[in-house]
């Protein structure tokens, strides 16, 4: 124990010497620099104004509507999906084919809430099916392609309003026949341009046939749309 | 029984000469068109082939054993296990449910213990909507002569449709399945069908009424209860050709009742379909502005009834 003692001595017998004269500044921060604001301005939206926020969305909405117009085989509506635009669809669609006015013949024409679920419940149920038959697409992406696929058929139906004022004679149904049918194999034709990477070759007609009845379902809903009289 | 070498190898040749001496004591079941019953009475528990005209291709599928249930139900891969058919395979069930041939049972010949639940799902979807969508058609030009008929589109019948549908698409395999089982259980006889089979067979049945449907639109009194006949004839005897081995050795009693009862439900469905979804008008004129009154005019009548 005196020998620790001994040998520890001349280590620390020279610290009591250490003094710090005053004439050294010995000021400084010490704080670490903030990262650079760059950075931040990229993820962070939180300070923008809304007006930005909204806009943004909304032009992503609008470049998916154009590419369903002009379906090509782009993957630009499968890698950044989202949902605005099918709600925005749907809920115009379950509007529009309400008549705008509530009478007591209501009784035969679908309701909103049944729209609505055929709308969000069949989209739920096509993109089920394709992904138990092993498809590799996302779950929301699936749903994001086929609401955004359902433009056409809302066009259509702006169209048949516009031409029941005219009238709902043979020749008013013949052109909403035609409008009808056209914008429906579109939308099927753009959804399944759409889908049809990334399903299993050998079921391919298994994947589509719910689409089809899916989208003819909903273009003889809009059909049979007659405005209460 | 020399070196350990030899005993091993002998111990495979055992078994083997052991299979092939008597190959009802297998665990693997196998087809052949000779030994039914002299198979049957070996094993209780395997599921031996009864059906009379046999393709060799049979066996492979039956070699690979019951059902294939990956993981548990909560998986996602035990769902997918029954969606495990491709398009050919499910045109060549329907095709089979649409044409009947005698002696080929659909379970054995078609499904071959792979019983899928695309094709009873989305044929019981369509039914719904063809039956819907056709009622409409049919109530729309069985009434164009009328002039005081105001269309309106009848969507509220897709829902009723569609319950009924799929309670029946269910329930009654799962009644058939569930007496079939008990059956058996008491009996002691071989061949039962797995519930899945039995939802296949009634769901794959059913894609007859979708044409039918179709062309009930023509208002033609006497072609619709025609069409009615043939589509109960050909699904119909789809049924009772799948469920007839499985109760031939019951009582005759029970045989027969059972299949009366698959008929009968068979032909309730079709015939309901008929009497409410495509109603035949049959007065013209006065009654049609009686049925498109506005309930108010049915609250004042009620009113009136009161007061007296």
């Amino acid at each position: 124990m005196a020998e620790v003692e001994e040998s520890s001595k001349p280590m620390f017998a020279g610290l009591s010497d250490i003094s710090i004269s005053e004439d050294i500044p010995v000021e400084g921060d010490i704080s670490v620099p903030v990262s650079s604001h760059n950075a931040d301005n990229d993820f962070s939206t939180l300070d923008e104004p809304v007006k930005d926020t909204i806009l943004r969305d909304l032009r992503a909405v609008g470049q998916k509507f154009v590419h369903v117009m002009y379906p090509k085989k782009s993957s630009a509506l499968l890698r950044d999906w989202d949902l605005w635009g099918p709600l925005i669809l749907c809920v115009t669609l379950a509007l529009m084919l309400q008549g705008g006015s509530v009478d007591s013949e209501e009784e035969g024409r679908p309701q909103f809430a049944e729209v609505f679920v055929i709308i969000w419940f069949g989209s739920v149920i096509i993109t089920l099916n394709s992904k138990l038959l092993g498809g590799t697409i996302s779950f929301f992406q699936s749903l994001c392609v086929l609401g955004y696929c359902i433009l056409p058929l809302t066009v259509a139906m702006i169209v048949c309003r516009i031409v029941l004022v005219g009238g709902s004679g043979l020749v008013s149904f013949v052109v909403r026949l035609i409008v009808v049918t056209a914008s429906f194999s579109w939308s099927t034709f753009a959804s399944t341009a759409f889908l049809a990477d990334s399903q299993p070759p050998n079921r391919k007609a298994l994947v589509v046939y719910p689409v089809f009845l899916f989208y003819f379902v909903i273009g003889w809903m809009i059909l049979t749309f007659s405005p209460s009289q | 029984m020399a070196s350990p070498d030899d005993l091993t190898f002998q111990e495979f040749e055992e078994a083997a000469v052991l299979l092939s001496s008597n190959p009802g004591a297998a665990t693997l079941s196998i087809s052949g068109p000779g030994p039914g019953p002299g198979a049957a009475a070996s094993s209780g528990d395997v599921r031996v082939d009864l059906s009379d005209d046999e393709d060799n291709q049979q066996e492979n599928s039956e070699l690979l054993g019951g059902e294939k249930q990956t993981g548990g139900f909560w998986t996602f891969e035990y769902y997918q296990s029954f969606f495990n058919v491709d398009t050919l395979q499910v045109l060549d069930r329907i095709k089979g449910s649409v044409m009947p041939l005698p002696g080929r049972n659909f379970v054995k010949h078609h499904i071959q213990n792979n019983p899928d639940l695309y094709g009873p799902f989305w044929i019981c979807v369509t039914l719904v909507f063809s039956v819907a969508i056709s009622g409409d058609i049919y109530t729309f030009l069985s009434n164009m002569g009328d002039p005081e008929f105001h269309y309106r589109p009848q969507f509220n019948k897709v829902s009723i449709a569609a319950v009924t549908v799929f309670l029946y698409a269910w329930l009654v395999p799962l009644g058939v399945w569930g007496f079939l089982t008990w059956r058996q259980s008491v009996e002691r006889r071989i061949s039962g069908y797995t519930f899945l089979e039995t939802v296949c067979v009634y769901g794959y049945s059913l894609f007859i009424y979708i044409p039918t449907s179709i062309l009930w639109t023509i208002p033609v009194y006497w072609l619709e209860w025609l069409l009615i006949g043939i589509a109960l004839v050909i699904s119909g005897s789809v049924l009772v050709m799948t469920f007839w081995p499985a109760v031939r050795d019951d009582t005759r009693l029970t045989a027969f009742a059972t299949m009366a009862v698959i008929v009968s439900l068979h032909a309730l469905l079709a015939v309901g379909f008929k009497l409410y979804f495509f109603k035949t008008p049959t007065y013209t004129g006065s009654s049609h502005s009686g049925q498109q009154t506005t309930p108010a005019a049915n609250h004042t009548v009620l009113a009136v009834g009161k007061h007296q």
